[in-house]
């Protein structure tokens, strides 16, 4: 049904660069008034940058973006909004220590003789909510009000301030069911009133909820636009995850290891990841896999104690563990490389060379320096070893690039020869080259007998590496593949079925 | 420990030791002598040594305030914390102790002090600013308390030595600024400290990842900075014979940061060196004797200090640094972290 | 209507209310208007540099330059009044202009450098307290007539209490303050400005003329904190109130401010002025006790307003961490 509406918004050829990357390569989005659209994308597909640019936040460096029929191209957030275009993010951007009238009329309060009118601004701020379905007391600090009413009032400002175009990135992000259904149905309102609505989220089973159209970007690329009546879930996925590894991946599929290291026993933690039970083995890959959000981090982050966990039990070799602090599982002689390099794994201004040590150090104490010359030769093996690429170790880490930065916070877990190493991600966002070098890092090690436990996002990735895969959903174990089950398809049946699988077995 | 090789520590200090030479041929230039030196009894007199004497109080602060800064944290109790230790001291000394026990005292209470401050900064999580502000107000409250509000004066030779005694012809406080720098630098950098504590400063999270144990170190380096104090605290009081709970130590920790910043060491944390925050305590005291050897009224003292402060500021800010690393690609790491970032970026950082 | 965030300012008034009963119970004279009266005389200057002390904490920073500006600007009216034939009321416009200027440069410096308020202000707090070394270094009498008109100008309350201009003038700087705090558009970014920087520029705050706003009341509040004091001493002496930025800062805390910003009244900081004030005239009042004593309550006051107000910030924190799950907050 190609009904020739003018879109409300249109962006076409939305290109940005940055310092050595392509962040968007010619993208079109269009947006119909009374529409929900979905964008959707794995993280680093572009979303963000997309969004950037359209409210103004990035300068974009290509393309045009008309508006009801005119050219625009805000320099700023509030020019865009004043423009008509409003954003509400993931994290609530309002302020916390205000109250929920101030919140909404911050900037634009309602005055006579200079002086703000309290009352009549709460009178008018609670007439305003009404018509998104709340009715509070627009008098009381925000914080005094759920997560999902304060995402209303963001999003109450947002189209007050604007009025033709609503932004939302991942406003359902830690929202639970019932306060989703909150948040939308004042989007179904607001599409109601004719406005062109981008929804951003990780939440297929929202995106089929509420919205009408999806866009997916991938690498910074538009790979589909489809009306979402006329897809399945598979086939969204599918496009989100890409195939374009398939070729290139050839690690040979492990057998079934050795003894049970690793068992994990109802882990969990509330609000973060309900109970998952799983068990490694020495010289083993398993694969966790799920979109963004459905809590292969939180799993990784309470194994590794990063978070305490509130339930379950992790034993290693039959011996219970007590995971209150990281402290704890390197003891246990547990490694983790976090998803997010830049803010949980590498000390920026520090050398290589101590970036690589830092862990080992750390678990010596500062009383045993490790020996200069040890360090050197530590370094320098691993240099050598995983071909980090650096003019000097001296240098500061963060003059790297991606791939030789993950590939020497590998090496600063290495050196600590863990048991297990939990990888979180560890391809994302680095060169083709140092992808392979790290596939066929992750293949040496398990058939040097370590355990391993990798969250990824590339299936084909986990597909060719993995003995056994564990599917996460909505922050839930949702079922486990193994042996020749194991393919992109089963996987993406896994975490794009509606309704919950019944779980495979998982051996222990 | 492990980058330090001899010319890199050079060129780190290489700024610090280009001002205080400035600084000292002005001295030259306005006072002659001013390299003079001599010798009465075997004690070496001149100005050269008055500079790094009268230096003692803010280096020993300094050594301590640079760890606490690396680590991100700031310690605005040194002063008051001299001021206890000081009374300590004395009352110790009135006490009829020996001036060893009196010693120890002092540097027990400068311990506590600073412990206090390590947990609340570490444990409690409370910001450091606002944690170590609690014993500036009430520190000086707690040494008049010791004092009973009297300046205790002292007899006791071997106290009395610390601050004004000689040790082969140059006065103690000296070696002991240059003894306690010495083996704080070399703990700190041939032990795997330095490196843990930079760490912690630059990103705490990914430390505590990597299995630092941040409290504890946390802890400890407050434990230390309360030692330094306590020892000018004594030294301070040892040089006028006497606990003066209200002035020992007023407004030196204003000069002990100052001249962590003059060593280049930046705010947010991080690298540090003591070598150049030693160095610039020297400045500080050379500027002193210049304005007092100059002629010029005492009065510009504080006047030069700030306009001293606001320049380096405007070296260590984050723009103006990003502007000279444009300049030279490259550059001398003149302490504020000269990251390669858009003004974009870097304005969002500041937001967080 | 009681809510968390007036939980610091009830603490606060309780305090007050709870000490000022011990001290009159101990002390009946205590309750006379002529302590009454004196409490706010001789704190007006501390309290009017505690309302631009308020602004400042409120935003996220911290003024240390304060103390310096107050004697600054009594040595200047001091030394203009006795050097030129300056009409007084001009030379009090003139020191004000001066302070509000310099807060505001101190300002600009924060916001468009880039740097922490605290290492900025320093350097102002050196470079006024320089500015008044080099005006004078000795105490400089004021023998002006107008002085003598304000200083006699009081109304006498039934008790023998005087209640004099200077405090007077605080009362109404407390009064504009929390108008402008509380309901004007400033105000409101003030809060803003605390209650996240990140947040407030998209929503459209404008950061620059906030900034610059704030620490320019703050100097000229410090300014007339100055010409008050000027008032109280009949003097200017470049080493008096030394230190009072701490007691300023202390006094903004105690009255339920948070430190770190974006929580707290006006009228907390004037109830926690007038703690600051009943402690020294318990000490007064009781003549065994010593003066010190007042730092030490003033000290353990202090922790257990900032724990109070650590309690409650992680009390409204700790659901958001659970929910975001990831390692230490950076």
């Amino acid at each position: 049904m190609s009904v020739p509406i003018r879109p409300l918004l249109h962006a076409r050829g939305i290109s940005k660069f940055f310092p050595g990357a392509v962040a968007l390569d010619a993208v079109e989005l269009k947006l119909n008034p009374g529409e929900v659209h979905a964008l959707l994308g794995e993280n680093g597909a572009g979303k963000s940058t997309l969004i950037k640019c359209l409210t103004g936040a990035y300068r974009r460096d290509g393309g045009t973006v008309t508006l009801d029929g005119q050219d625009v191209s805000p320099a700023s957030t509030n020019e865009a909004q004043a423009l008509g275009i409003g954003t509400v993010y993931q994290e609530v951007n309002l302020l916390p220590n205000l109250t929920v009238a101030e919140n909404l009329f911050l900037g634009r309060q309602m005055t006579r003789f200079g002086l703000v009118r309290r009352r009549a601004m709460n009178a008018r701020a609670r007439a305003v909510l009404e018509d998104y379905g709340l009715s509070i007391d627009p008098a009381e600090p925000l914080t005094s009000y759920s997560v999902a009413v304060q995402q209303v009032v963001a999003i109450a400002r947002a189209v007050e301030m604007s009025g033709k175009v609503l932004i939302l990135d991942e406003p359902t992000a830690s929202l639970d069911r019932d306060e989703v259904q909150l948040v939308f149905g004042v989007i179904r309102r607001l599409k109601a009133r004719g406005l062109a609505i981008v929804f951003v989220t990780h939440f297929l089973d929202q995106v089929f909820e509420i919205c009408d159209r999806a866009t997916i970007l991938r690498n910074g690329r538009v790979v589909g636009e489809r009306l979402l009546e006329a897809v399945r879930p598979d086939d969204i996925v599918t496009l989100m995850l890409g195939r374009q590894l398939e070729a290139r991946v050839q690690a040979r599929r492990s057998g079934p290891g050795g003894e049970v290291l690793v068992e994990l026993e109802g882990l969990g933690r509330r609000g973060m990841l309900e109970p998952v039970s799983l068990s490694i083995r020495a010289g083993e890959v398993v694969g966790l896999a799920g979109l963004l959000g459905s809590g292969r981090t939180e799993l990784a982050t309470l194994l590794f104690g990063a978070v305490a966990a509130d339930s379950g039990t992790v034993r290693k070799r039959g011996r219970a563990l007590r995971l209150a602090r990281p402290r704890d599982a390197i003891a246990a002689r547990f490694a983790l490389c976090p998803e997010d390099r830049k803010t949980h794994g590498i000390v920026a201004d520090l050398s290589v060379r101590d970036n690589i040590l830092l862990a080992l150090q750390a678990r010596q104490g500062w009383m045993r320096p490790v020996p200069r010359a040890r360090v050197n030769e530590i370094a320098e093996h691993y240099r050598r070893a995983l071909d980090i690429r650096a003019a000097s170790l001296d240098m500061p880490i963060r003059l790297l690039s991606g791939g030789n930065q993950q590939k020497a916070l590998l090496a600063r877990w290495l050196a600590t020869r863990p048991d297990l190493l939990i990888l979180d991600e560890p391809t994302r966002g680095i060169d083709v080259g140092a992808h392979a070098e790290i596939i066929a890092l992750i293949e040496r090690l398990r058939e040097e007998g370590m355990a391993l436990l990798i969250a990824s996002s590339e299936l084909e990735e986990l597909v060719a590496y993995s003995s056994r895969v564990v599917v996460l959903r909505d922050r839930r174990q949702v079922g486990a593949l193994e042996g020749s089950r194991i393919t992109p398809d089963n996987i993406i049946g896994a975490i794009a079925a509606q309704t919950p699988q019944t779980p495979q077995e998982v051996p222990a | 420990m492990i980058s330090q090789t001899t010319p890199s520590v050079f060129k780190r200090v290489l700024p610090q030791l280009v001002i205080l030479a400035v600084v000292l041929a002005c001295n030259l230039a306005v006072f002659p002598g001013f390299f003079a030196l001599s010798v009465h009894d075997g004690r070496v007199f001149g100005n050269l040594v008055d500079v790094l004497n009268r230096g003692a109080p803010v280096a020993l602060l300094c050594i301590g305030m640079t760890l606490v800064i690396a680590t991100r944290g700031i310690d605005l109790s040194v002063g008051a914390v001299m001021a206890i230790a000081g009374a300590v001291a004395a009352s110790v000394l009135a006490g009829g102790q020996g001036w060893g026990t009196a010693l120890l005292g002092a540097l027990a209470a400068g311990l506590l002090c600073g412990l206090w401050n390590g947990v609340l900064v570490a444990v409690l999580r409370i910001q450091p600013i606002v944690a170590t502000l609690v014993l500036m107000v009430a520190g000086r409250g707690i040494a008049q308390l010791i004092t009973e509000g009297t300046i205790l004066t002292f007899l006791d030779p071997g106290m009395i030595r610390l601050g004004a005694g000689t040790v082969l012809g140059l006065p103690t406080p000296i070696w002991i600024w240059i003894g306690l720098g010495a083996l704080v630098i070399t703990v700190v950098r041939r032990s795997a400290l330095g490196m843990l504590i930079e760490a912690i400063g630059i990103n705490e999270a990914a430390s505590r990842l990597a299995g630092i144990n941040s409290r504890v170190l946390l802890i400890c380096v407050y434990g230390v900075t309360g030692f330094c104090a306590a020892l000018a605290g004594v030294i301070v009081a040892a040089d006028i014979k006497g606990a003066d709970a209200n002035n020992a130590g007023l407004w030196l920790e204003l000069d002990a940061i100052l001249a962590v910043v003059i060593g280049g060491n930046s705010l947010l944390g991080g690298r540090f060196s003591i070598l150049a925050s030693l160095l610039g305590a020297l400045i500080i005291q050379s500027v002193n004797a210049f304005i007092l050897l100059s002629g010029l009224p005492p009065e510009f003292n504080l006047i030069i200090k700030a306009v001293l402060i606001l320049a380096i500021l405007v070296i260590q800010s984050p723009k103006v640094g990003h502007a000279l690393y444009m300049l030279r690609a490259g550059g001398l790491p003149l302490g504020g972290r000269t990251k390669a970032r858009s003004p974009l970026t870097s304005k969002e950082e500041k937001a967080q | 209507m009681i809510r968390a965030t007036h939980l610091p300012l009830l603490v606060t008034l309780l305090t007050f209310v709870l000490a000022y009963a011990l001290c009159a119970a101990q002390y009946p004279a205590m309750l006379s208007s002529r302590v009454i009266a004196n409490l706010l005389t001789d704190n007006a200057f501390l309290g009017i540099v505690a309302v631009g002390m308020t602004f400042v904490i409120l935003s996220g920073g911290i003024d240390l330059s304060v103390g310096s500006v107050i004697a600054f600007t009594g040595v200047f009216l001091a030394v203009v009044l006795r050097d030129s034939a300056m009409p007084p009321l001009l030379a009090f416009a003139l020191a004000l202009l001066i302070a509000t200027a310099f807060g505001a440069a101190m300002g600009a410096i924060i916001h468009y450098l880039e740097m922490p308020p605290f290492i900025v202000t320093l350097a102002g707090m050196f470079l006024a307290r320089g500015a008044a070394y080099v005006l004078s270094t000795e105490s400089v009498p004021i023998d002006n007539a107008l002085y003598d008109t304000l200083q006699a100008l009081y109304i006498r309350a039934p008790g023998g209490g005087r209640f004099r201009l200077i405090g007077g003038i605080m009362l109404a700087v407390f009064l504009a303050g929390a108008l402008v705090l509380h309901r004007t558009r400033l105000g409101q970014n003030v809060y803003a400005l605390g209650g996240g920087v990140a947040t407030a520029r998209l929503m459209g705050v404008p950061l620059a003329r906030t900034t610059i706003a704030i620490y320019a009341i703050s100097g000229g509040l410090a300014g007339l904190a100055g010409i008050v004091f000027s008032l109280y001493t009949s003097a200017g002496y470049s080493l008096a109130t030394v230190g009072v930025e701490l007691d300023a800062i202390a006094a903004v805390v105690i009255g339920g401010t948070l430190l770190s910003g974006g929580y707290g009244y006006v009228a907390g900081t004037f109830f926690g002025i007038l703690i600051m004030g009943l402690i020294q005239t318990y000490i007064v009042f009781d003549g065994t006790l010593s003066s010190w004593w007042t730092k030490i309550v003033i000290g353990a006051l202090l922790f257990a307003f900032i724990l109070l107000q650590k309690g409650l910030t992680w009390a409204t924190t700790s659901r958001r961490k659970v929910l975001s799950g990831s390692a230490a907050p950076s």
